[in-house]
């Protein structure tokens, strides 16, 4: 298994007609989430959903692939 | 400024109202605004046979090109109206649209991606256009009558009719219609009259629209940039439309003085800095506009019903606006003839407002991500669109939610109470509700054509036999049981082969695209509705299914009694 860059959003429970959907629902999800927070709490979220999603995937090669895409051209 | 197009002046013609105001004239149908909305619904209900008065207060076409991006199933709407020819030969049509981030290009997308079908995803056409086409098809459409300089001023809806005031150059009359479909665009005088909400949200955003005569050779494409060099920390859009006129969108920011940045003082630099040389170009409109993302709560009050940005309004970024106006009057205008005709009860009309209103709320959720994205609110948006435009050099999932619009297409009905629900299995997306697509199809003599063009207006069977000569008598029977009913539905084969029995239409798939669109084996079948949505499909041709089906979609299933 390798980091998957590939699009990957899907929601099993909601047949969508159109490729953009589901990454659209997420990311307007995540704008949602961030709605009225200061900048300190932003902050803090996003970290917090890092650590969720990083120990929901553990594998550490592929974390650390993630990091490393993340970091390119900061 | 420039002007490469010459407006028409419509003449007013004194009503004959004016002289008989001791009586009131009454028609079945009033509609009110000659937009392109207003008049793709008088147009249709004309071409099916019913009077329709076309009301407007002015006496020409759009002023300045406004509406720019006709998209594929407005088109296949204009082409069942006998208009979309003119539009796509006119028009730059155009399917790739380029997204740029500073000076690198991060997304690109495709809007017909596969091929084989008839129109293009957009084309880009002047409003002026099409609306100048539009008259001149209502002019030409008998028992179709327009009225300039007719400006309806009071409207009082009653239980039978609605009763209308109207003012004119040389006075004012009344008259009385059964039903009233309002076109009057967003800022809705009539909507007003009637005290009827409207409810969503203003953006905090102006934006710059110059359309630019010039010679370029950028391609037909739909071209955005996010923070470009020449416009830093705003987006930019280009467009091609007809006559070497360009659409230029400028992202201005919510501070910017509109008076002030209409200036061609202030325009010309903005577009010198972005063609980066020095090439001849003029100006031929140019205006500053914010938007906002709203619907009313219904579509239809009473005997009045409301079309286009009458009724919804959403952002440009995607075309969504007169090209869902379009949709709505395909929506509507069957299920209102149904109600003239006797042929269905008047509770049909509620299932335009219920279909209609969810496309609506389909449009401003796409409408609104988009804006969202290419004017982010807060620190956080900023950082996370900032996240998704870097790492979409490198990796293809985020360039898919790089959103600089989500371009216009039509709505898949899979909640409405007009569908009657698979019980056999079918693959791909031709559910029950959907817009149906096209397919290259050939007449039995060799005519090429598409299938879209053989579609509408009526309700259809489609039946899939691979040698349409091998029908046996019962099937034909089946198939043309329905041809006087009250309300008929013609069946058409679609084969490989043969000629169907009993005079039935019949079309060749001779490259099988409608059967691997539709999922089609022998003896399947689709009921299709006049505005070319399925409304339910079968392996097996099944005569009390069909019935059932064809009650259902109509509501004669719910006929009070």
């Amino acid at each position: 298994m390798s980091l998957n860059t590939q699009p990957n959003f899907h929601n099993p429970e909601k047949h969508t007609f159109y490729d953009y959907s589901p990454g659209d629902d997420f990311y307007a999800m995540l704008i949602e989430a961030h709605r009225d927070l200061s900048d300190e709490q932003s902050a803090l979220l996003n970290a917090r959903l890092v650590l969720l999603l990083a120990n929901h995937i553990g594998d550490l090669r592929i974390l650390e692939e993630a990091i490393t895409a993340a970091k390119a051209d900061l | 400024m420039l002007k490469t197009y010459q407006y028409p002046k419509y003449p007013f013609v004194r009503p004959a109202e004016l002289d008989h105001p001791e009586q009131t004239r009454h028609v079945p149908v009033v509609v009110v605004g000659a937009g392109p909305v207003g008049m793709c619904a008088a147009l249709d209900l004309a071409q099916k046979g019913k009077p329709v008065l076309l009301l407007d207060d002015d006496d020409t076409v759009s002023i300045g090109s406004r509406g720019v991006c006709y998209a594929k199933r407005a088109l296949e709407i204009l082409d069942r109206l006998g208009v979309g020819e003119r539009v796509v030969q006119k028009g730059v049509s155009w399917n790739v649209g380029r997204t740029f981030y500073r000076n690198d290009e991060v997304f690109s997308f495709n809007l017909v991606p596969e091929p084989d079908h008839h129109r293009p995803g957009m084309v880009n056409l002047q409003q002026y256009y099409l609306e100048e086409y539009l008259v001149d098809a209502c002019r030409a459409t008998p028992g179709l009558e327009m009225r300039w300089k007719n400006k309806v001023i009071a409207v009082t809806p009653g239980e039978t009719v609605v009763a209308l005031r109207v003012e004119t150059p040389e006075g004012a009359y009344s008259l009385t219609c059964d039903w009233l479909i309002v076109a009057d665009g967003a800022r809705s005088p009539i909507r007003h009259m009637l005290g009827l909400d409207i409810e969503g949200k203003i953006f905090m955003d102006r934006f710059l629209i110059a359309d630019v005569v010039m010679k370029a050779d950028f391609p037909a494409e739909r071209w955005f940039w996010f923070d470009p060099p020449f416009h830093p920390g705003q987006s930019v859009l280009l467009h091609k439309q007809a006559d070497n006129v360009w659409r230029i969108d400028f992202q201005l920011g919510w501070d910017a003085d509109p008076e002030l940045e209409k200036r061609p003082e202030r325009v010309i630099p903005r577009i010198q800095a972005m063609l980066g040389d020095d090439r001849e170009f003029e100006l031929e409109w140019v205006s500053v506009y914010t938007f906002q993302c709203r619907r009313m709560n219904r579509f239809n009050h009473g005997r009045v019903l409301f079309v286009g940005d009458a009724a919804h309004q959403v952002s440009p970024f995607g075309a969504r606006g007169a090209n869902s106006g379009i949709q709505d009057t395909d929506n509507l205008i069957w299920k209102l003839n149904l109600v003239l005709e006797g042929k269905a009860p008047a509770t049909l009309l509620d299932t335009y407002s219920e279909e209609r209103c969810y496309a609506a709320d389909e449009n401003i959720m796409n409408s609104t991500r988009s804006t969202d994205f290419i004017t982010p609110k807060g620190n956080a948006s900023k950082t996370l669109r900032k996240a998704v435009l870097t790492l979409a050099r490198h990796h293809p999932f985020a360039r898919k939610l790089v959103n600089s619009g989500r371009l216009s297409v039509p709505s898949f009905y899979v909640d409405s109470s007009l569908n009657t629900p698979d019980c056999d299995a079918f693959n791909g997306r031709m559910v029950p509700g959907a817009p149906m697509d096209d397919a290259p199809v050939t007449t039995p003599a060799g005519t090429p054509g598409w299938l879209l063009n053989h579609m509408g207006n009526r309700f259809q069977l489609l039946y899939y036999t691979e040698d349409a000569s091998t029908i046996d008598p019962a099937t034909a029977a089946t198939l043309t049981r329905w041809a006087i009913a009250p309300v008929p539905i013609e069946p058409l084969v679609i084969a490989t082969q043969g000629t169907a029995p009993d005079n039935i239409a019949t079309l060749h798939d001779g490259k099988g695209r409608v059967r691997e669109r539709y999922d089609l084996t022998p003896g399947s079948v689709y009921l299709l509705r006049p505005d070319q949505h399925v409304a339910a499909r079968w392996r097996t041709l099944d005569p009390d299914a069909i019935d059932a089906a064809l009650a259902r979609a109509t509501y004669r299933d719910r006929w009070a009694d």
